[in-house]
């Protein structure tokens, strides 16, 4: 068996996972796991990642979990090209440096968004205080603005003048509010410049490919009862 | 002008980053950012770092903020010896995989009791008890799988030596045992674990590194702890307000 890929394109960390794969032909077996019915805590799955999460890899006898961590295996076993995670010192500490932020800033915001935007009230029709709504979304654009402002800056992509795995860990976070239907873009034209170059180096066909599911949530039919006792008590946290 | 480090040894990230240049005899001038005299939100730290947070590492005009980006650009510029960052593939990317791990469960987790105990009273605020009693659940769920997961059988938490991993889950859990809750008291595989750590490391570095935070306490109760001024007030206020 080769290389297998469990993921779930709901979730942010899965897409650029996805994205990075396809994007340098690397061969891998998609395995699904479907975040909405509970799967990741299946026997099965904790076979594969104890933790009960998505996105997990497994080649041959070695499992491994945490986006970040397989984003690199994955660049390096493959031999990726260079710009994806530089050689270069500095420009790979520019690479460590957003994806060590992202993880306890934006990654918060964006899950938040779309939870408490569209899953609570569409999915598991429980609809979310106005004050805490309006908190979260004050918290996203404070994060973006940081984004924007202290990341981004004048570069054409996170880490400097090419795309890395910085840009696709962000472009796939982004991608949660907006298909919540925040307009994360609007008043931020570096920020929208700096998404089109990553949507184009991706390849428009990849990324829509990716955010198929995500895009949709807002679609979604209510979760039956059984689901909606399954899964209320794995998301609580997303209130807070 | 060499490698700066801009750190405050009251906090985690900051102890890990200090203890690996210290044990890897990098040289660096230390630049201390007095976390309670509010020297973190001064102007003149504002220029060195836009985002305003420690430990910062300044190389000639390069200027790096996060613990994880810090730790890895010393060893592979300094060229530290292998175990800390493991060539392996897969040993380095058991490293990273806990360091995603520690992001979401660790790192916000250890720091509150310092908070509820020390920083927030300092200031007139107050963590509420249930909190400080929910904030004990996670922590144990924590270690637990810190035990179970990442320690298992091995001496260390991914491999057979110390690696980046290890520095910095000991510096978080060192938090909560500088205000007086022994978290290592009833797990003898992590109190194993921990007394290798710092032999490894040595006690005369260990002692040096944590002598700040291991002294809090007698600080408060002998009332020479500095008292945080109005400014530094709205962040911290902003950090106690995200304690769930």
């Amino acid at each position: 068996m080769g290389l297998e890929l469990f993921l779930d394109l709901l979730s942010q960390p899965c897409r650029a996972v996805y994205i990075f794969a396809k994007r340098n032909r690397i061969p891998f077996e998609l395995r699904t796991v479907e975040l909405l019915k509970g799967q990741h805590h299946s026997d099965a799955f904790a076979q594969v990642n104890p933790m009960r999460q998505v996105p997990a890899l497994k080649d041959g006898d070695f499992t491994l979990a945490e986006s970040v961590a397989i984003l690199l295996y994955l660049s390096r076993k493959y031999q990726t090209p260079d710009h994806w995670y530089p050689q270069d010192l500095q420009t790979r500490a520019r690479v460590d440096e957003y994806l060590a932020w992202q993880h306890t800033a934006l990654r918060y915001s964006c899950t938040r968004a779309l939870w408490q935007k569209v899953m609570f009230p569409v999915f598991l029709g429980e609809p979310v205080p106005p004050e805490m709504l309006a908190a979260t979304l004050a918290k996203l654009d404070r994060c973006l603005q940081l984004l924007q402002d202290k990341f981004l800056q004048d570069k054409a992509f996170l880490a400097g003048p090419h795309i890395s795995v910085a840009d696709l860990v962000a472009i796939t976070e982004l991608m949660h509010p907006v298909s919540a239907g925040c307009r994360i873009f609007e008043g931020r034209p570096k920020l929208d410049a700096w998404r089109l170059r990553v949507e184009a180096e991706v390849g428009e066909e990849l990324f829509q490919e990716a955010h198929a599911l995500i895009l949709k949530a807002k679609d979604l039919p209510p979760a039956d009862p059984s689901i909606k006792q399954k899964l209320r008590p794995l998301v609580q946290v997303l209130l807070q | 002008m060499g490698l700066e480090l801009f750190l405050d040894l009251l906090s985690q990230p900051s102890r890990a980053v200090y203890i690996f240049a210290k044990k890897n005899r990098i040289p660096f001038e230390l630049r201390t950012v007095d976390l309670l005299k509010g020297q973190l939100v001064s102007k003149e730290f504002l220029q060195v770092n836009r985002f305003q947070k420690i430990p910062v590492l300044k190389d000639g005009d390069f200027v790096l903020a996060e613990s994880v980006a810090i730790l890895i650009y010393l060893s592979l510029k300094y060229q530290t010896e292998a175990h800390w960052y493991p060539t392996d593939i897969q040993t380095r990317a058991r490293v990273h995989e806990y360091l995603g791990w520690h992001a979401d469960c660790i790192r916000g987790t250890f720091g509150v009791l310092l908070w509820a105990r020390v920083l927030a009273p300092l200031i007139g605020a107050q963590v509420p008890e249930e909190k400080v009693g929910h904030n004990r659940t996670s922590m144990d769920q924590a270690l637990q799988q810190l035990e179970d997961k990442f320690l298992g059988d091995r001496p260390f938490l991914v491999s057979n030596q110390v690696t980046l991993a290890d520095l910095m889950a000991l510096e978080e859990l060192m938090q909560p045992v500088a205000v007086g809750y022994d978290l290592f008291e009833g797990r003898p595989r992590l109190a194993a674990w921990r007394t290798r750590v710092e032999a490894f490391l040595g006690a005369e570095l260990f002692q040096e590194a944590h002598s700040r935070i291991l002294n809090i306490l007698e600080q408060m109760a002998n009332k020479t702890i500095p008292v945080p001024p109005p400014e530094a007030h709205p962040t911290m206020l902003k950090r106690i307000a995200r304690i769930t």
